[in-house]
């Protein structure tokens, strides 16, 4: 590098970005190493725009989010840091690759025999003294869970953290019906500050600036503004949360794994929180996907070596309860929900999809993910399991999120339960091609394309047009708004001849 | 040793030298290789895009070209991918399924193949930072990935390192993907356009001065980044350095 100056800032090193550097040297006065003078932080990008069931513009809500550039990097940064311990903790474990196929075989044996594990389930629980309910779908278990609050006039709910529950819009419906939700979990309840979804399966507001966490318990709990120290403003909202806790009328969590031949659930977190919600109110009503079940309690040790590992790159969640029966003067509700999950089981191609664990290590190494931030999905679940999760609610709403991803495999090398994600994100590809869920002008092109490429003829015409055309058109025709390559890309260089015709000339004697 | 040539479709319009590395260097060992001319593409834009239908009629025409060779070998990992991995929008016959299995990326033939030992034509002075594509790394199993816990083995770099001069440089991300993706470079060009600055920017910050490559898609798209952003860094495909290019 002779030139510093003709480096794009891309290239400007991490350890020079408070600095100006000139000529390859660093500027020690006051010019190169004060900071910038903003008058306000850089506001967070939102998420997809929702418009009904119009299909999700994944693309243009990832663009967005490119576009406010301190919140990419921190957000591609802290993940991919995230990746690099997971990968550190592979190879502290000799075995990896044998957890990982004996995770994903015990998974794929207990969908194949769901019905007999829910049934060995739902008996051992009910002999520990759980009041075990089914729900066909969200509505039915948001009903059967305020139906339990109202039984006990609870008016207040604590709750960690538990995808289900935002599938079910749960929140909403609770607030609806006039019941008060305090998440205890630290990102999610700055997600339900701020009226948003939580991006991430794992770390909830991962797509956050401490600068926008400022602003967000500014408005709501009245910290400082100003003030975004990460200390003061965890501190902060522990003392505005934890009142409402000690003093909440029931709690609920999630679960991550449910112990057939036990009965008993178990609750990973790192803040204990699930822990909060169980046991200070006595109330407690866990909340269950039907595919949550394993078999056997040893099987549990399968699965927590490699769950933390492939989320955090951290060896084990700081907490592990289980949690097996109602406590003395109290009363624990399992709600076991199926919502699509048994028509997920019969689609040949995708029905893996419900060994997921919910680790998030496909969203922490997707690098489209890390540049899009989850909400861009405008789902549920975001990132490479989103992509196969998400059509299976709603097959047009979700119809593009199966193209936002390049297919590079790395999310099925990293699932600690070995689901092949980019293989079925291609199968729905495919599916929502046959299903019509795709945009006219986009069969209209390929078509059109599959037609030139099988005629010879036609399409050695069509390459010569082309090339004519790269040669002979000035730039801004090329690099127009409608040209999508050409907005953040030079065109390739059009050769003097093609390969075809060098090889006509050269070696006419071959072909 | 009869071999077909398979020369993808953006690479005969676009890097023909690429090509022309790929058949002298196979001439060079001494096979028969053959341009079936009526060639023109192995369908995967297509396929990628969920239309499997619309490429029956070019899968057909892929499976015309190229029967009865010994081997069918092209320089491009992404097509050569979708002809073993996911050439099914023809009827599976004997012949379809010949086809398939004797298509191999040049890398792949090189090492896997022809066990080629010495490129004693070939020198490269320079710093190189290795780009697998994710179809070579992750589909083709050129290499090991970062992601899984296997030993370490890299026949990009086994082939590479027998060239004289040559210096390997250290991406922070060495297998993270480039962003080219195929049709997802257009269809969502702002996070393809910045996953191709980083990547572009990662192998300058490790000094290299060339990226090298078995897939030309993804150097003709890290190509149109570094040269919008500005990173003085060069392109070229593996097979021209093997072949001997001299920059």
């Amino acid at each position: 590098m002779s030139d510093p100056d003709m480096l794009h800032p891309e290239l400007r090193g991490p350890e020079n970005n408070d600095s100006i550097t000139r000529h390859g040297r660093r500027l020690d006065h006051a010019e190169a190493t004060s900071k910038p003078l903003r008058s306000r932080p850089e506001p967070q990008p939102r998420g997809a725009r929702i418009h009904g069931n119009r299909p999700i513009d994944q693309a243009e809500a990832a663009a967005r989010f490119i576009a406010a550039p301190e919140h990419e990097k921190m957000h591609d940064e802290r993940l991919w840091d995230l990746r690099q311990k997971r990968d550190r903790e592979m190879h502290g474990i000799p075995e990896w690759e044998d957890l990982r196929s004996l995770a994903s075989a015990i998974k794929e044996h207990t969908l194949v025999h769901l019905d007999d594990y829910l049934e060995q389930f739902e008996a051992n629980a009910r002999s520990n003294g759980v009041h075990v309910h089914w729900a066909r779908d969200a509505a039915e278990h948001n009903r059967v869970v305020h139906g339990i609050l109202k039984d006990h006039g609870a008016k207040s709910l604590i709750r960690s953290k538990s995808m289900l529950t935002e599938e079910c819009g749960f929140r909403p419906y609770m607030a609806s019906v006039g019941i008060e939700v305090i998440e205890t979990d630290l990102g999610e309840r700055i997600q339900q500050l701020d009226h948003e979804d939580p991006s991430h399966v794992v770390v909830p507001a991962v797509h956050k600036l401490r600068t926008d966490v400022a602003e967000v318990f500014a408005k709501t709990i009245g910290t400082d503004p100003n003030n975004s120290d990460v200390h003061y403003l965890a501190e902060s909202q522990r003392e505005a949360t934890r009142p409402l806790i000690l003093k909440a009328d029931a709690g609920m969590t999630g679960c991550n794994f449910a112990v057939a031949e036990t009965g008993g659930v178990v609750v990973c977190t790192n803040e204990g929180n699930a822990d909060l919600s169980a046991n200070v109110p006595k109330l407690h009503i866990a909340s269950i996907g039907i595919e949550k079940v394993i078999p056997r309690l040893e099987h549990v040790a399968v699965f927590v070596r490699l769950l933390s590992r492939s989320a955090l790159g951290s060896p084990i969640t700081q907490y592990t309860s289980h949690f097996r029966g109602p406590r003395e003067g109290g009363e624990m509700h399992f709600v076991l929900v199926d919502n699509g999950r048994s028509e997920r089981l019969g689609l040949d191609e995708f029905w893996t999809s419900l060994k997921c664990i919910r680790c998030g290590a496909c969203m922490n190494t997707c690098p489209v993910y890390r540049r899009s931030g989850g909400l861009s999905y405008g789902a549920t679940y975001s990132g490479p399991i989103g992509l196969i999760i998400d059509p299976t609610f709603n097959a047009r709403k979700y119809s593009n999120l199966p193209f936002s991803s390049t297919l590079n495999g790395s999310c099925s090398n990293v699932c600690p339960v070995k689901i092949n994600i980019h293989e079925q994100i291609y199968a729905w590809r495919r599916e929502l091609v046959k299903r019509h869920e795709t945009p006219f002008v986009k069969k209209v092109a390929m078509k059109a394309a599959g037609e030139l490429l099988s005629r010879p003829a036609a399409y050695r015409a069509a390459i010569a047009a082309a090339d004519i055309a790269l040669a002979h058109l000035p730039r801004f025709v090329l690099y127009n708004g409608l040209n999508a390559w050409g907005k953040g890309r030079e065109n390739p260089h059009p050769p003097k001849q093609t390969f075809h015709s060098w090889h006509h000339a050269n070696r006419g004697d071959k072909g | 040793m009869r071999i077909g040539l398979f020369i993808p479709c953006y690479i005969d319009a676009f890097f023909p030298e690429v090509g022309i590395a790929t058949l002298e260097l196979l001439e060079r060992f001494g096979h028969e290789v053959e341009y079936p001319r009526d060639q023109t593409c192995c369908g995967q834009p297509m396929a990628n895009s969920g239309f499997n239908a619309d490429c029956a009629a070019t899968e057909s025409l892929f499976v015309r070209n190229f029967s009865g060779f010994d081997y069918v070998v092209a320089p491009s990992g992404s097509c050569v991918h979708h002809v073993r991995d996911n050439f099914d929008a023809i009827e599976q016959t004997p012949e379809v399924k010949e086809v398939r299995a004797r298509t191999y990326e040049i890398v792949e033939f090189l090492h896997d193949i022809e066990k080629a030992d010495a490129f004693p034509w070939a020198k490269f002075p320079h710093r190189v930072g290795l780009h697998n594509s994710c179809g070579t790394l992750r589909q083709l199993k050129h290499a090991a990935p970062s992601e899984l816990r296997e030993p370490f083995f890299s026949k990009p770099m086994d082939l590479l390192s027998k060239v004289e001069g040559i210096e390997f440089v250290k991406p922070a991300r060495p297998d993270e993907c480039c962003g080219f993706g195929g049709t997802f470079s257009v269809f969502e060009e702002a996070v393809s356009a910045k996953m191709g600055y980083d990547k572009v920017s990662d192998h300058a910050h490790a000094g290299a001065e060339y990226i090298v490559s078995a897939d030309t898609s993804c150097l003709m798209h890290q190509q149109g980044c570094a040269e919008r952003i500005g990173v003085p860094i060069k392109f070229i495909h593996i097979a021209q350095v093997l072949n001997g290019a001299s920059a």
